[in-house]
């Protein structure tokens, strides 16, 4: 376990010092909790609950405690079955044959049954990036009695397994035929929150923007392997999971000092110095993949649509500035110059040496031979979230020293997603760059990594263009071997970074806060099985 | 005094109509959330796929008129996020907001007005300049200043209190009174000093009064004299204040419910309008609208109780 360093303190080291009688008991002052009851502070307030409706990790967290999956990613990034107790492939590729383990039950108590899974998969495949892929493969998702899925291709695809295995937004959970058969814009209510996984949603309890709970499911039949990460045995040791939102940071911090919390998700960078040092409370990252912060370029329009200028601004970013204004110390940022997170299968160099040591001359040679006029440079500025407001201080900052014209509009993360689906000239309204970040876990390969994706309209916003790239995406989703699928990985970086479709920030961590008396967590996404509560 | 209530009643229709437009139009003006619903990772093709879904690709008058009919009905509307019924959420709300508003009025005037007659009385003298420099105090130090020193003292050093968190009184009584005390007490500090000004202003000029010095001369008891005689004929004004510290306190309370954690109106507003969701924040302002009107008709009533010279 990694306890971090106590650095600068100051009013709310006061207050973490003072917590040290944390661990004596409170008596009237302790919040009421029931044992074995864990409460969470979440990184954001749940108000979606359907996770085919939103990619937000919110609501993906929330699917993983009341749905389960056909696969589930392990710790080594590697799929295995979950609900499922095997596939059949066919010899030409193009039939998979899943059948389900038995003894599943939806929380109303009506068996899982093939039909409400192959339900699940679709509507998944009409949101879901990867998805949308996968089905443009598929001829047929059907089934094939109670307990067989079958899924036909109409040409051999590499990533079926992957797909459906995925282990970040959208995750294709599986849920019962009457919300399956829904269509995706109709999104699920509290009343309609029945999946088959090892917690059960309380609707009464529901209070959005305040308050989740979780019951423990009596009935889940966990797998015997041991637990990791998404796969493996869901074996649940609390009675249930409560989220609370807490809407001040400072306020969080107190919580979990008083012992009114067990578990904070995502401690943020400027206090997790001070929580390591409060006694009875443990800071851990749990999330080795980490985020990657990304600079993305409207590539429509003005400037922006210009690959010199793209490549000049990538060209001047010093990611170890960058990693340090965001999140503080280089203790919660690691420099990576890859597009896949470092640490990963796909990571590799190639096509990277132009952003490994940043250079302002050589940037304002390439801003020059682009052609680049002085038009003004929209960067839609969040203001409301630290990370990536420091992100865009740094970036508009080194924009301005190589001599572009940057008209930073400050606004909130709300305002930012309305004005990002802008196609219109930055004198009308249009922009030129957003900040922000992905989870590692969404960014493994080129095709589950959706800000990869270059086909215009069907593109992430900025709507990337360039066939080669979406040809190579293709081919690494068809290939038949891993050494194929490594090469094409790297080609399909090389080229990335000659368009440079957006700029990559560094990778960092968000650790987790913990009382003493919890124990077993597992790597993220944060799971709440097989956690202990003394 | 029964045609002063219905015209009141009557007015407040013209009144909660201009909100609603002005409510509406701003909220269109500021954009639409279906980006926000749709999701990060979401298409163009997506988002507008969302936002046929709700409606707001119609014409903006075309919105507000099914909205208005609908407000007519008695319904507020579905929050764009949750798919519950904005009453529903504003029910879920409604009492931690209430409670905290409620214990912080009574507590505020418990407090102020004594503190108020007591500086008049000894207008002057260091216990009169002792009030007026708490009263300063408490309009000068911010709420999330004063809410934070709270819970250092008593949560984190004493280990009095719970530092965050509300507990219906209807269910446990006991941790109601625990998680309120620190929020009563950091919200009530710019109200008392409020009141206790008004208090000491109101009641020192009604001290100079001929009536005044007649019951003294009576030899009444300074007690009577200043609670009796004194602060009732002082009362309008204090009453004035107390009404609109009400009215103000609703939407003050945003601060102290998101130190203290507490589930109330104010972050339910807030969490609204960060993203967009257009029912909730229509509704609630509505409501809001309602109940300023509904307490400057109580402030009204109260005059005519207070004073007999006052007739509607």
């Amino acid at each position: 376990m990694t306890r971090l360093t106590p650095t600068r303190r100051g009013f709310m080291a006061g207050t973490a010092a003072a917590a040290g009688a944390a661990a004596l008991p409170l008596g009237a002052a302790r919040a009421q909790a029931p044992s074995g009851v864990l409460r969470v502070i979440p990184h954001a307030s749940l108000t979606i609950l359907d996770p085919v409706a939103t990619t937000g990790y919110i609501v993906r967290n929330h699917g993983y405690l009341i749905y389960d999956t056909l696969f589930a990613m392990d710790e080594n990034l590697e799929v295995q079955p979950q609900m499922a107790s095997g596939v059949e492939i066919s010899d030409d590729g193009l039939t998979y044959r899943i059948s389900l383990r038995d003894g599943l039950a939806w929380h109303d108590g009506t068996a899982v049954d093939a039909e409400d899974c192959a339900l699940s998969l679709i509507r998944w495949g009409q949101v879901d990036g990867m998805g949308r892929r996968l089905f443009t493969y598929v001829d047929s998702c059907t089934h094939d009695g109670a307990s067989t899925i079958v899924l036909t291709l109409n040409r051999p695809y590499g990533l079926v397994l992957q797909s459906i295995g995925k282990l970040s937004t959208n995750v294709p959970f599986m849920m019962p035929k009457r919300f399956s058969a829904k269509p995706t814009t109709e999104r699920l209510s509290a009343e309609e929150m029945v999946g088959s996984g090892p917690f059960r949603f309380v609707a009464d309890e529901f209070r959005p923007g305040a308050r989740v709970v979780y019951e423990r499911n009596p009935d889940y039949v966990p797998r015997d392997e041991p637990a990791s990460n998404a796969a493996g045995g869901k074996v649940v040791h609390l009675e249930g999971v409560e989220w609370i939102n807490f809407p001040d940071p400072n306020t969080q911090l107190n919580a979990l000092a008083t012992g009114e919390v067990d578990y904070w998700e995502q401690v943020p960078a400027d206090l997790a110095p001070i929580v390591a040092t409060m006694p009875g409370v443990n800071v851990e990252n749990f999330n080795p993949l980490g985020n990657v912060g990304m600079a993305r370029f409207n590539s429509l329009v003005g400037a922006s649509a210009n690959p010199g200028v793209r490549r000049a601004i990538a060209r001047a970013l010093n990611q170890q500035d960058l990693l340090l204004a965001a999140v503080g110390s280089m203790e919660f940022g690691q420099e990576c110059f890859s597009v896949f997170p470092c640490g990963t299968t796909f990571a590799n160099d190639a096509g990277s040496d132009f952003i490994r040591e940043p250079d302002l001359e050589d940037a304002r040679r390439i801003l020059a031979e682009s052609g680049y006029d002085g038009e003004r440079f929209v960067v839609l500025a969040t203001t409301d979230i630290p990370v990536q407001t420091n992100y865009i201080q740094v970036i508009v900052d080194t924009m301005r020293r190589i001599g572009i014209n940057v008209d930073a509009q400050a606004m909130d993360w709300a305002t930012v997603l309305q004005r990002r689906t802008s196609r219109a000239p930055v004198d009308e309204g249009g922009w030129n760059m957003f900040v922000t970040w992905w989870e590692g876990a969404d960014l493994l390969d080129p095709v589950v990594q959706f800000a990869m994706s270059a086909g215009g309209d069907e593109a992430w916003i900025g709507w990337a263009t360039d066939p080669t790239i979406e040809d190579m995406r293709t081919q690494f989703a068809e290939a038949g071997s891993m050494e194929e699928q490594l090469e094409l990985a790297a080609k399909i970086q090389e080229r990335f970074f000659e368009q440079n479709f957006h700029a990559v920030l560094g990778q960092f961590f968000t650790p987790t806060g913990f009382r003493d008396n919890v124990s077993g967590i597992l790597q993220a996404p944060p799971f709440f099985w097989n956690i202990r509560k003394a | 005094m029964p045609f002063l209530i219905i015209q009141r009643l009557l007015s407040t229709i013209p009144v909660l109509l201009v909100v609603a437009v002005v409510v509406f139009l701003m909220l269109r003006v500021s954009g639409d959330p279906a980006a926000i619903l749709a999701g990060d990772t979401a298409t163009s093709e997506q988002i507008e796929a969302v936002r046929v879904a709700l409606g707001l690709d119609r014409p903006v008058w075309e919105q507000f008129l099914g909205w208005i009919v609908q407000v007519l009905r008695g319904d507020l509307g579905e929050s764009l996020f949750t798919g519950l019924p904005v009453t529903t959420l504003i029910g879920q709300r409604i009492e931690p907001t209430a409670m905290l508003a409620l214990t912080t009025i009574v507590f505020s005037v418990l407090v102020a007005v004594p503190l108020g007659v007591l500086a008049a009385w000894r207008a002057n003298t260091w216990v009169d300049r002792a009030v007026m420099v708490f009263a300063v105090l408490g309009f000068s130090v911010p709420v999330f200043v004063l809410g934070y020193f709270l819970m250092y003292a008593f949560s984190i050093s004493l280990r009095w209190l719970p530092v965050q968190g509300y507990t219906s009184p209807f269910v446990d009584f006991g941790a109601f009174l625990r998680q309120i005390i620190l929020p009563t007490l950091t919200l009530s500090c710019i109200y008392i000093a409020l009141i206790a000004r008004i208090t000491r202003a109101s009641v020192m000029e009604v001290l100079n009064e001929d009536y005044i010095r007649t019951a003294r001369a009576k030899g009444q008891i300074e007690r009577i004299v200043l609670f009796r005689h004194a602060l009732k004929n002082a009362a309008v004004p204090i009453v004035t204040v107390i009404g609109l510290g009400v009215a103000l306190l609703i939407g003050g309370v945003v601060v102290t419910e998101s130190v203290f954690n507490i589930p109330g109106l104010g972050r339910l507003v807030v969490d609204a309008i960060t993203r967009r969701d257009y029912p909730i924040i229509q509704g609630l302002i509505l409501f809001f609208a309602f109940i300023y009107v509904m307490l400057n008709l109580m402030i009204d009533l109260t005059y005519a109780a207070l004073d007999p010279r006052i007739r509607y």
